[in-house]
């Protein structure tokens, strides 16, 4: 019995890698006929479903440098070109990731903007400044935001914050700016939680030396908080850009899941997790492979974005 | 001049937290003024093909439920592996593994699923959905486990051993005991969080608008019913998700409320 | 002469049902050294975090009678528990200093540390830092040990040195009464010798009151002793008569070692 026991609980604990390594090595290969096909090419190409004259090295040439000449100034221009793009001739169909991966890491990169001033802040407010209870109180507000589903996140941000977002800076509802700023949203309540939780790491005598020392609040924090928890801090900020990079549904309403490549912030746009979310269901053969591709690479950036957090800034000391 | 700065400081942090309030309350309050508005008791007893919720509540459970029979009793015993039996280098690596799961995006383990259950049977399924959600959990169960028990005082596990007990009955009579509401808080959020979750069910579970039991097929989930009815340009249908929105979200805040109730008055 | 009058003062802590100090008068008399003994939970610590009102920093206590502290301009007592005011507070702790149980080195360079106080208190002037950066870690006999490095981190040196480098951050700036919590208790005995060798030394230039359960050290290196017991201050006197010929039976029990 006791060997049955201890032999369940290693199998248990073995399916953790036995798991990750299935997901990495099915992974790969659903997205190997696309990887087979386009390379590493795939990463800076940006048509998606596009198609392409049989002969491309030379056409593939002429059709980029015409694209220069007439750099479509607008996306209604680029969904007529889109259109306009069937003809006769033999063609093969092309899939890029560069507008995925550009408009992930941007919805990411706006909701760090946003979400990192004010989760600092709250996580200040939170950790040194509120008196103890209404630290506890607004505490669990700020963890029960971040239990909400991000669905929720996603519906309030299409009918209530977008329409706000679009009369202040014009443009569309949906867009890589009201994406990112509902994703901003969404990672502020872990962001606050878990920088709380480091710079409360930070000794109660050393913040009392620093106070007898005469420094104010604002000191002791910058001087003795921050630099004590830095680790913590960094660590808990590039956890939550990892979530944000990963993030599907507070996205998928907002970004406007289409494939085009944004020229400002007010343009709608696709990210990885919501090509997927949008296009998995319905697509065969190099499509679906190609979306495997985007997943794969995600997965990868991901594992590196959370590794790093992780194991370099917020790993225990043993 | 540094008192002018102190107080600056103080209060823009002051501000920050009111502005994640305001949040917090404008996200709450619209989804209880829109999801009352359009909520009625009778969405309980009517499916989806009806206008109804019936299947769709049932259906999230059941997926979830089925998740949480796979994934607390692997995630458990792997928690115990770690803290009980395993040592060294291997344990380390479980570990962080488990920690970078964790975190990984929830739409990649939809697409693995889809890879893995969904493409070699031919078609969505409950089951495929319970895999995906059952996949999310392990990792959150095997921290949840490692830590509690990591909390256990090593007297316990002597004081049990030395009655002669073999080690298995030490570690289920004696030590999960004592770790046991921390592990039960635990367990709560983490079908909390599974709970909610729409991407690993998007194109594994699927959805469906009749009520069903049979988890072999395309099956009836809350949250990616929600997801396509507020895509959809009518209004009685968006109606539906706000009041579905409302339901699931009162869901998972009282199961994390009921999760800190326990570790607050018996922890 | 006192440096600090402790009259009629009690507190309360905002956790606590009873009072934590109980009516205590006691005097710190300048340029020697205080300390402050009792078993623990008598208060002793409690009335020295009370000196610098860094119980201030947590709400909800309450403080009652008068703490007299000397303005060395005017020559007069004032009581700093009418202090309210941010700047006040400010002004007081750089005043009255502080050592704490275990080295407190922040997270910066050697050289930081010890400029730390001074450069919040607005010393911008390079060579004006450095001359007095130095010479507060001479003062603290440990200027010897890092001059050569002086921008490495202050998390590399020894307990013993960390605790010296956090007497050298407070030293620098010049405060009129030091107040040390137990500073050698984290500490190896080599290192507890050097400190109490420091404190001896700087009794020339500061008032020194100092929190300690080692008798042995307060017959040390202390002029008076202050036995406190329960939240009350049994017995004050000049350390020789406290610890030869005590007044009080409790205070005869406590440093034969009969209790504690």
């Amino acid at each position: 019995m006791e060997k049955i026991f201890k032999n369940l609980s290693l199998i248990s604990a073995s399916l953790v890698l036995v798991l990750l390594v299935s997901i990495f090595i099915s992974l790969f290969n659903s997205a190997k006929p696309a990887i087979d096909e386009f390379g590493l090419g795939f990463i800076t190409e940006s048509a998606w479903e596009k198609d392409v004259p049989i002969e491309n090295s030379v056409s593939h040439l002429a059709d980029d440098a015409k694209k220069i000449k007439q750099e479509p100034a607008t996306f209604e221009d680029d969904i007529l070109a889109a259109y306009n793009d069937e003809d006769d001739t033999l063609t093969k169909t092309i899939y890029g990731g560069l507008i995925p991966i550009v408009g992930t890491l941007l919805s990411t990169l706006i909701a760090m903007v946003f979400a990192l001033p004010i989760a600092m802040g709250i996580a200040v407010f939170l950790a040194e400044i509120a008196p103890k209870q209404i630290s506890n109180v607004v505490g669990i507000a700020i963890e029960l935001l971040a239990a909400i589903p991000s669905i929720i996140f996603g519906m309030w941000g299409l009918f209530y914050f977008a329409p706000i977002i679009q009369s202040v800076v014009g443009g569309y509802q949906v867009s890589l700016l009201t994406a990112g700023l509902v994703l901003g949203v969404m990672i502020l309540p872990f962001m606050a939680a878990i920088t709380r939780d480091s710079m409360r790491t930070t000794p109660d005598v050393l913040k009392e030396s620093a106070y007898a020392l005469g420094a104010t609040k604002f000191e002791v924090i910058k001087d003795v908080i921050f630099p004590y928890s830095k680790k913590g801090i960094i660590g808990s900020v590039i956890l939550a850009l990892g979530r944000a990079l990963g993030e599907t549904m507070a996205v998928a309403f907002l970004i406007g899941s289409v494939f085009l490549m944004p020229h400002k912030l007010s343009d709608p746009t696709v990210s990885i997790p919501v090509a997927m979310a949008n296009n998995f269901g319905e697509a065969t053969g190099l499509t679906l492979s190609s979306l495997f591709y985007l997943a794969f690479l995600l997965f990868i950036i991901s594992f590196l974005v959370i590794s790093i957090a992780k194991f370099y800034f917020l790993r225990k000391a043993d | 001049m540094r008192l002018t700065l102190n107080k600056i400081v103080l209060l823009l942090s002051t501000i920050s937290a009111l502005i994640g309030l305001a949040f917090l309350g404008w996200i709450l309050i619209t989804l209880i003024a829109k999801g009352l508005s359009s909520f009625h008791i009778s969405l309980f007893f009517k499916d989806l093909i009806d206008g109804g919720l019936r299947n769709l509540i049932i259906g999230q459970f059941i997926i979830a439920g089925i998740a949480s029979l796979i994934g607390i009793p692997i995630g458990m015993l792997a928690g115990i592996y770690l803290q009980e039996y395993g040592r060294g280098k291997f344990v380390r690596l479980i570990r962080d593994l488990s920690d970078i799961m964790m975190s990984a995006p929830s739409i990649v383990i939809g697409a693995f699923v889809y890879a893995v259950v969904v493409a070699p049977t031919g078609g969505t399924s409950g089951f495929a959905g319970s895999i995906a959600l059952a996949i999310m959990m392990i990792p959150i169960v095997i921290n949840t486990t490692d830590n509690m028990l990591s909390l256990v005082p090593i007297e316990l596990r002597e004081a049990g051993m030395a009655l002669g007990a073999s080690k298995y009955r030490v570690i289920l009579d004696v030590i999960i005991k004592a770790a046991k509401v921390g592990i039960m808080t635990g367990l709560l959020l983490s079908f909390a969080r599974i709970i909610g979750e729409t991407a690993p069910l998007l194109f594994t579970s699927e959805t469906s608008n009749y009520f069903s039991l049979d988890l072999t097929e395309a099956y009836p989930s809350l949250t990616v019913s929600i997801y396509n009815l507020a895509n959809d340009p009518t209004s009685a249908s968006r109606d539906l998700a706000w009041a579905a929105s409302f339901i699931l979200t009162i869901l998972v805040l009282l199961i994390n409320l009921v999760g800190r109730y326990i570790t607050r008055h018996k922890g | 002469m006192p440096i600090m009058s402790i009259e009629d003062f009690s507190f309360t802590y905002a956790s606590a049902p009873a009072r934590s100090l109980n009516n205590i008068n006691l005097p710190i008399m300048k340029n020697s050294i205080t300390a402050l003994i009792g078993p623990s939970g008598c208060g002793k610590s409690t009335l020295l975090r009370s000196l610098n009102r860094i119980h201030d920093l947590y709400p909800g206590n309450d403080y009652e009678g008068r703490l007299m502290l000397l303005n060395a301009q005017t020559q007069e007592m004032e009581n700093i528990l009418d202090i309210k005011r941010e700047n006040e507070f400010i002004a007081l702790r750089q005043r009255v200093g502080m050592i704490f149980q275990k080295p407190t080195p922040f997270p910066m360079s050697i050289f930081d540390n010890v400029a730390y106080g001074l450069r919040i208190a607005g010393i911008k002037n390079k060579t004006e830092l450095a001359d007095r950066v130095e010479a507060a870690l001479k003062g603290s006999a440990l200027f010897g040990e890092v001059s050569d490095r002086m921008n490495k981190s202050a998390m590399g040196l020894s307990g013993g040195q960390q605790q010296r480098l956090c007497i050298a951050r407070a030293v620098a700036l010049k405060p009129e009464l030091l107040l040390f919590d137990e500073p050698t208790s984290a500490l190896d005995p080599i290192s507890t010798a050097a400190i109490e060798e420091l404190i001896v030394e700087l009794k020339k230039d500061v008032s020194i009151a100092i929190v300690t359960h080692n008798m042995q050290q307060a017959s040390r290196i202390s002029d008076y002793t202050a036995f406190m017991y329960l939240g009350d201050l049994i017995e004050y006197d000049e350390t020789e008569k406290i610890f030869l010929n005590p007044k009080e039976k409790k205070t005869e029990d406590y440093i034969t070692g009969r209790f504690g």
